[in-house]
């Protein structure tokens, strides 16, 4: 539905000021008229944009992740989704709203400090943070799995709190 | 992986006043072949070293090189200061079968402490090497020795198509490293069974955890947990027949579970909505020891094996997590916060009083050795994991060279059984 493409759009260039360093598409034009709509439920759905029904499954969920973002990281010692990445979230739960038979797999990550299996339920809080936000967005549970890989796949092997930072995430992955 | 211990050995011994000087003579041969199967003495003089309790006299010193108890000349040792001398020798008694016989002696009353002859292969000469160390370890010290045990441990290898995870065991020195599992996803968590036959671990394959138990010599291994969200922190019961688990569910809650490995049945211990974890039994099955942030921060609770009120152990600093007990129940090892540093503490059980043992940032992973006198934990060198050992009482501390890539998670088996 182009409603739905429009506001990953929309999204995306809210985005844009924080993560300069993340390498994006261009914004196309977009229909503000909709830019206030965030978690405004499925009900409304401007039918009138009809390319992304033609698209199959796998390029939705692709585009989806590509514009919209996918990692969404956390302060120390923290499992509270920051409020500039609370759009990715909305925009993610809009996307497994319009396709039910979209899944993800939610995947959290804790820095290395301290023991591991205490940062495996660090990580698990993490993604389950992001879980709770995209079901009170109407997202099925059914859609949503999390693993928590705690300290043991670190994005960035240093050791520095800008090390430590990077691995304080969640990673959304569309498993279909 | 031959020379691993040899080619890295670091000894840092503090507050030893005096090591022990002690002489291993170069062991005698008697076989059909030019060539010593295994340099017994060095094995032997390696772990007394090791030990940082002894000071092994240098060969190029020594006065004589006895094999054998009735051509000791005591004033030669004494001379030297040296107030035990072991010699032997190996005495081949088929194609592959071998006598490997040694005797200690205390130089000072000019007797014999010990004295054994023991049937070996080439294949179980070394463990029969590090056998007679733990028999001269325990005549001179009172201690058991766990120079015949082994040590598991989990290695992350950097390749090109990226992290390669191995389990691994290896004799407790370093030597005959075998892996035991690898995979491409993280592998956690590993516990030995009170037999020793027997790994428990964490598997991330399929990018999802689950537990399994799996038989060293066999290789074979079965899943025991494989619930919804997390199945993590295995830990063996004192009779075998059970591990303490971590289950999430599907809403992400960690708490303690009981698994009863045959039938599979689980029964929940704890219901806290914090992160309760890392569970371990207390030598006498009584108790479960964990790891629960319920207030706030991780700290140390122990709750009855049979359920109720968990109650808190610890006190002290603001993160005490990974509860390990040691084997005769009298203390407590954890990773603890010890001013910005993750550091192995030790608890007094009946005192409560805390010991930082180690002086690394990130260390982690405490584990008993089976004499209760000395741990083994996971710390940092240039960014990877590397393995060390201290004496429960600090003083003496040493770097373990074992495994390649980054080195975690280190478990010291229980005592071999005969």
């Amino acid at each position: 539905m182009f409603y739905y493409k429009i506001f990953a759009v929309a999204v995306l260039s809210a985005l844009l000021a924080g993560c300069p360093a993340t390498p994006v598409p261009d914004p196309e034009p977009v229909d503000t008229t909709y830019g206030g709509e965030v978690g405004a439920g499925a009900d409304t759905v401007d039918t009138a944009g009809t390319d992304v029904k033609t698209m199959r499954g796998g390029e939705f969920i692709e585009e989806t992740a590509e514009s919209l973002g996918t990692i969404i990281y956390f302060e120390f010692d923290s499992s509270q989704v920051r409020a500039e990445d609370q759009d990715l979230v909305a925009g993610h739960a809009i996307a497994l709203n319009e396709k039910p038979g979209a899944n993800v797999r939610l995947e959290g990550h804790a820095d290395e400090r301290g023991s591991r299996e205490y940062n495996i339920g660090l990580g698990e809080r993490r993604a389950q943070a992001v879980r709770q936000m995209l079901m009170i967005q109407g997202v099925s549970a059914s859609q949503i799995q999390t693993v928590s890989f705690g300290e043991e796949r670190p994005e960035s092997r240093g050791s520095s709190e800008s090390d430590y930072a990077e691995n304080r995430r969640v990673v959304i992955k569309y498993t279909n | 992986m031959a020379s691993a211990a040899n080619a890295d050995l670091v000894i840092d011994v503090q507050g030893v006043s005096r090591p022990t000087p002690v002489a291993i003579v170069p062991f005698g041969w008697e076989g059909d072949s030019p060539s010593v199967p295994l340099d017994v003495a060095t094995v032997i003089k390696n772990d007394l070293l090791r030990s940082g309790r002894f000071a092994p006299t240098s060969e190029n010193d020594m006065l004589q090189k006895p094999t054998d108890g009735v051509d000791l000349d005591f004033d030669d040792w004494s001379v030297l200061g040296v107030e035990a001398v072991v010699v032997g020798r190996i005495i081949q008694t088929g194609a592959n079968a071998y006598t490997l016989q040694f005797q200690l002696f205390d130089t000072f009353r000019r007797k014999q402490l010990v004295g054994y002859r023991m049937p070996v292969s080439r294949g179980t000469m070394r463990f029969a090497a590090h056998r007679a160390a733990d028999m001269i370890y325990e005549k001179l010290t009172g201690i058991k020795g766990v120079f015949g045990t082994k040590v598991a441990y989990v290695t992350a290898k950097e390749q090109p198509d990226g992290r390669l995870y191995s389990l691994v065991v290896s004799d407790q020195d370093g030597e005959n490293e075998h892996t035991i599992m690898e995979s491409e996803d993280p592998i956690m968590s590993p516990a030995w069974s009170p037999d020793s036959r027997q790994l428990a671990y964490v598997s991330f394959e399929g990018s999802k955890s689950s537990i399994f138990v799996q038989t060293l010599r066999s290789g074979n291994r079965f899943q025991v947990s494989n619930k919804p969200g997390i199945n993590g922190a295995p830990a063996f019961s004192p009779d075998g027949r059970k591990l303490v688990i971590t289950l999430g569910g599907i809403n992400g809650n960690p708490d303690i579970y009981v698994l009863d490995i045959t039938s599979r049945q689980t029964k929940r211990l704890t219901t806290h909505r914090a992160i309760d974890t890392e569970g371990t039994w207390s030598p006498d099955g009584k108790y479960i020891y964990f790891t629960s942030d319920r207030a706030g921060g991780p700290q140390v609770y122990r709750i009855s094996a049979n359920g109720g009120t968990p109650e808190r152990i610890t006190f002290e600093g603001s993160y005490n997590a990974r509860p390990r007990l040691s084997p005769d129940g009298t203390r407590l090892a954890m990773v603890h916060n010890d001013r910005g540093n993750f550091r192995i503490a030790v608890m007094n059980i009946e005192r409560r009083d805390l010991l930082v043992l180690s002086t690394g940032r990130q260390d982690e992973s405490p584990s008993f050795a089976p004499n209760s006198d000395s741990l083994i934990y996971a710390t940092r060198q240039g960014g990877d994991g590397v393995l060390e050992t201290v004496s429960a009482d600090g003083l003496i501390r040493q770097k373990m060279a074992s495994g390649q890539g980054d080195v975690r998670e280190p478990v010291w088996s229980p005592f071999p059984r005969f």
